[in-house]
C-alpha cells in the first residue's frame, strides 16, 4: 500500500495538477465562449515561459533587481498578447464559418508558433536552462519523511490565487456576467447590448495570461524550456478540461487535479503507466460520461 | 479581401525572411578536386551541445590534414548535417549525404538511437561509417561497414557498477532512464546486471517517457525504497533535472551516470544538485598524456573553450577515417573498410585497435563534478 499511496506522491501530484489547471482554464474558457478548441493554447504557455526567461536573464546580466510580481505580470502579459493576436489574426475572420475550419486553423497556429520559434535565431530549437535560482532561490522543507520545495508551494499558491480571482471575475463582476451570457446564447447576448467581440477578446486575454503564468511556474519548477514544451502539457490540460466538462470552470480545476494526481500515482505504481493514464482516462470519460464530470447535457433545440 | 491578402503576404515574407536570416547564405560549391567526408551530429534538440562539439572536433581534424596537403593528393571537405537527435531525421541526412553529396565515408552520429537508424543505410550502400560516441552494442552489429571510436555500454555500465560498489561502498542503488532511448535503457541494464552480480541490491528500476519533465513519482519511489545511489543513464538535459528534483525530494546519497552527462549544460540545469556527482567518460582534459595535452591546446586555440569527450572522440573518429583512406590508397568503400579493420591508432582517447566486432578496446575515466567543474578522478582499464 505504501508503494501506491503516500503523502509525498500526493504532493507531487498536486503540484503537477496545479500547472495543468492553469492551462486547462484557458482551454475551457475559450471553448465555453467561442466553442473553439484552441490548440495553440499550449504555445501561449511556452511563450510565457520564454518571456520570463529573457526578462530574468536580462535582469541578471544588467544586475537589476526586478520584483517577482513584475516578472509574473510580464509572462502573463506575453501569454495574453499572443492569445489576443492569434484571435485577431486567425480566429476572428473564421468566427461564423464552419467550426472545423477554426479547429484546423488552431492546429495551424500552434505549429506556426512552434516552428517560427525554432527558426528564430534568438530562441532556436534547443533546450535552454531556465534561471530559476535567479528568480527565487530554492528552499526545501522536511516534515518527517516528506519533503516539499518552495517551488511546489509557489505553484500551488499561485494557481489557487489565480483560480479564486477567476471565479470572482466570472461570478461577481459585470464582465463575468457578460461572459456567462455570451456562453449561453450569443444572439440573445447581442440583443442585450453586449459587445461580443470585446468579451471574446477579454476571454482570450484571461486565458492567455493564465497560460503565461503556468509557463513561468513550469520554468521555475522544471527548469528546462524549449519551443515544443507546450505540446504535451497542453494536450493533458485539454484532456483535464474534457474530463471536468469542457466549458465548465470548476470542472477544469477538478479535472486537472485528478489528472496530475492519477498520473503521479500511476507512474509510481509502474513507471510506464504514467503517460498512458491521461489518455485512458479520456477514453473512459468519453464512453461513460461524454459531458464530463461537472458538465451539463444541453438538449440541442432544432 | 485585399487587406487580408496583404496580411497573408506580410506574414509569409516575415516567416521566410526569418528562416533565411537564421540559416544565412551558403556559398556556391567550388569545382575543385576534393574528397568529401560526411559528418552527422545533433546540433539542435535534446543533446545540442553534443552535436556542436562533434562538429568542432571533426573540423579541427580536417583542418590539420588539409594543412599537411590533404589525403591522396586531394583536399578534404566536411559535409556536416544535423540529425536533431531524431532517428527519422538521421535516416534522412544519411541518405542525403550518400546519394546527393557522394561522401566517401561518414563520421557520425552521436546518439545510439540515431546511429541505429543511419547505420543500415550506410551498410546497404557500402559506405564506411564510424560513430564517434554511440556506445550501444547494437550499432556495430548492423554490419561490417560500421565502426565506432568509443567503448561500449556493457563496459561502461560495468565500470560504473564496480565504482559504486567497490569504491563508494554503496549496497543499494536505483536506476532512472529514458524508455524511448536505446542508449539509456541499455546502459541502465548493464549497470543493474553488474551491480547485482557484485552482491548489491537494485531497489528500483524506473523508466520515464522521452521528453518528460517531472520525475518526482519515480524518484520518490527510489528514495522510499532506501536507495543510497541513483544511477542516471540519461543525457545531461534530463540528468540535470532528475538530480535537481531528487535533491528537492530530500535525497542525500550519490549520483552516478554515463558519458551522456558530458556537457557544460549539466551544471547549468542541475545547479547545486549535481555537485559531487560522478560519471564514466571517454576522456578527461586533465589527463597528462601528451596526445591529450596537444589536442586540448590546439582545440582551445581554434575554438576558445575546452574540449569535451564528444569533441575528442569526433577528432579521433575523423582521424581514423582519413588514415584509413590514406592506408587504403583509394576512396572505394570496401577498401576503406578493410584498411580501417587493421588500423592501429594512437588517438587522443587512447590507443585504438578494433576487435572482431569493430569495437575499439580502450579504457574509461571517472569524472567528478566539483565546484561546477569536471575533475578527473581515475582511469579504469578494461
Amino acid at each position: 500500500m505504501e508503494k501506491i499511496f503516500n503523502l509525498q506522491q500526493l504532493i507531487n501530484g498536486i503540484q503537477l495538477g496545479s500547472i495543468y489547471a492553469l492551462i486547462a482554464l484557458g482551454y475551457t474558457m475559450v471553448y465555453g465562449i467561442v466553442r473553439l478548441i484552441n490548440f495553440a493554447h499550449g504555445d501561449f504557455f511556452m511563450i510565457g515561459a520564454y518571456a520570463s526567461y529573457f526578462i530574468i536573464l536580462f535582469a541578471t546580466l544588467r544586475g537589476y533587481h526586478i520584483p517577482v510580481v513584475i516578472i509574473f505580470l510580464i509572462s502573463m502579459g506575453a501569454g495574453a498578447g499572443a492569445a489576443v493576436l492569434a484571435n485577431r489574426i486567425a480566429y476572428k475572420p473564421l468566427r461564423y464559418k464552419p467550426r472545423l475550419s477554426a479547429l484546423i486553423t488552431a492546429i495551424g497556429v500552434s505549429m506556426f508558433i512552434e516552428y517560427i520559434f525554432s527558426a528564430l535565431p534568438v530562441i532556436g530549437p534547443s533546450y535552454r536552462s531556465f534561471p530559476n535560482e535567479q528568480f527565487i532561490e530554492s528552499k526545501i522543507f522536511t516534515i518527517g519523511t516528506t519533503t516539499i520545495s518552495n517551488y511546489a508551494i509557489i505553484d500551488v499558491l499561485v494557481s489557487a490565487g489565480l483560480m479564486i480571482f477567476l471565479t470572482y471575475l466570472v461570478k461577481y463582476t459585470r464582465v463575468g456576467m457578460a461572459m456567462r451570457a455570451v456562453s449561453q446564447d450569443k444572439d440573445a447576448a447581442k440583443l442585450m447590448g453586449i459587445d461580443i467581440e470585446k468579451i471574446i477578446t477579454i476571454t482570450f486575454i484571461v486565458g492567455g495570461a493564465f497560460a503565461g503564468a503556468a509557463g513561468l511556474l513550469t520554468g521555475v519548477s522544471y527548469p528546462r524550456i524549449f519551443p515544443y514544451m507546450g505540446i504535451l502539457p497542453g494536450l493533458k490540460a485539454f484532456i483535464a478540461a474534457v474530463l471536468g466538462g469542457i466549458g465548465n470552470i470548476p470542472g477544469a480545476m477538478l479535472g486537472s487535479y485528478i489528472m496530475g494526481i492519477s498520473e503521479t500515482f500511476a507512474t509510481s505504481y509502474r513507471s510506464l503507466l504514467g503517460e498512458g493514464i491521461a489518455f485512458a482516462i479520456l477514453i473512459l470519460v468519453l464512453l461513460f460520461r461524454p459531458q464530463g464530470l461537472l458538465g451539463e447535457t444541453i438538449a440541442e433545440k432544432v | 479581401m485585399l487587406k487580408r491578402l496583404s496580411l497573408v503576404v506580410l506574414v509569409m515574407v516575415l516567416f521566410f525572411g526569418l528562416i533565411s536570416f537564421s540559416t544565412g547564405c551558403k556559398p556556391k560549391e567550388q569545382a575543385v578536386e576534393e574528397i568529401k567526408i560526411g559528418g552527422v551530429g545533433p546540433v539542435s534538440g535534446e543533446a545540442a551541445t553534443f552535436g556542436v562539439s562533434t562538429r568542432e572536433g571533426e573540423e579541427l581534424a580536417i583542418e590539420e590534414w588539409n594543412a599537411k596537403g590533404g589525403v591522396l593528393g586531394k583536399k578534404i571537405k566536411l559535409v556536416f548535417e544535423d540529425d536533431k537527435g531524431d532517428p527519422a531525421e538521421a535516416a534522412t541526412v544519411y541518405t542525403k549525404l550518400i546519394d546527393q553529396d557522394k561522401v566517401v565515408g561518414i563520421v557520425g552520429t552521436v546518439m545510439s538511437k540515431c546511429s541505429l537508424a543511419g547505420a543500415p543505410i550506410a551498410q546497404a550502400k557500402g559506405v564506411p561509417m564510424i560513430s564517434p560516441t554511440s556506445t550501444n552494442p547494437k550499432v556495430t552489429e548492423v554490419g561490417d561497414y560500421i565502426f565506432r571510436a568509443c567503448f561500449i555500454d556493457p563496459f561502461q555500465g560495468t565500470v560504473g557498477a564496480n565504482f559504486a560498489y567497490n569504491i563508494l561502498g554503496v549496497k543499494k542503488a536505483g536506476c532512472v532512464f529514458d524508455i524511448g532511448n536505446d542508449y539509456t535503457k541499455g546502459l541502465s541494464e548493464f549497470f543493474r546486471d553488474q551491480f547485482v552480480k557484485l552482491g548489491g541490491q537494485i531497489v528500483g528500476f524506473e523508466s520515464h517517457p522521452t521528453g518528460a519533465t517531472d520525475f518526482k513519482a519515480q524518484l520518490t519511489n527510489l528514495i522510499k525504497a532506501g536507495a543510497e545511489l541513483i544511477y542516471i543513464s540519461d543525457y545531461y538535459n534530463d540528468a540535470g533535472l532528475i538530480m535537481k528534483q531528487a535533491r528537492e525530494l530530500g535525497f542525500k546519497g550519490y549520483f552516478l551516470g554515463g558519458d551522456g552527462w558530458d556537457s557544460p549544460k549539466l551544471v547549468e540545469i542541475g545547479g547545486q544538485a549535481v555537485e559531487g556527482g560522478f560519471f564514466t567518460n571517454h576522456f578527461s582534459k586533465d589527463d597528462q598524456r601528451p596526445e591529450v595535452q596537444e589536442f586540448v591546446k590546439k582545440y582551445k586555440e581554434k575554438f576558445n573553450h575546452d574540449p569535451d569527450a564528444l569533441a575528442a572522440l569526433a577528432y579521433d573518429a575523423m582521424n581514423i577515417m582519413i588514415t584509413a583512406i590514406k592506408n587504403a590508397g583509394s576512396t572505394d568503400g570496401a577498401k576503406i573498410r578493410d584498411a580501417m579493420k587493421n588500423i592501429q591508432f594512437n588517438a587522443v582517447s587512447g590507443l585504438i585497435t578494433f576487435d572482431a566486432n569493430r569495437n575499439p578496446i580502450k579504457s574509461a575515466v571517472i569524472i567528478e563534478i566539483k565546484n561546477g567543474q569536471q575533475v578527473y578522478k581515475t582511469t579504469v582499464n578494461p
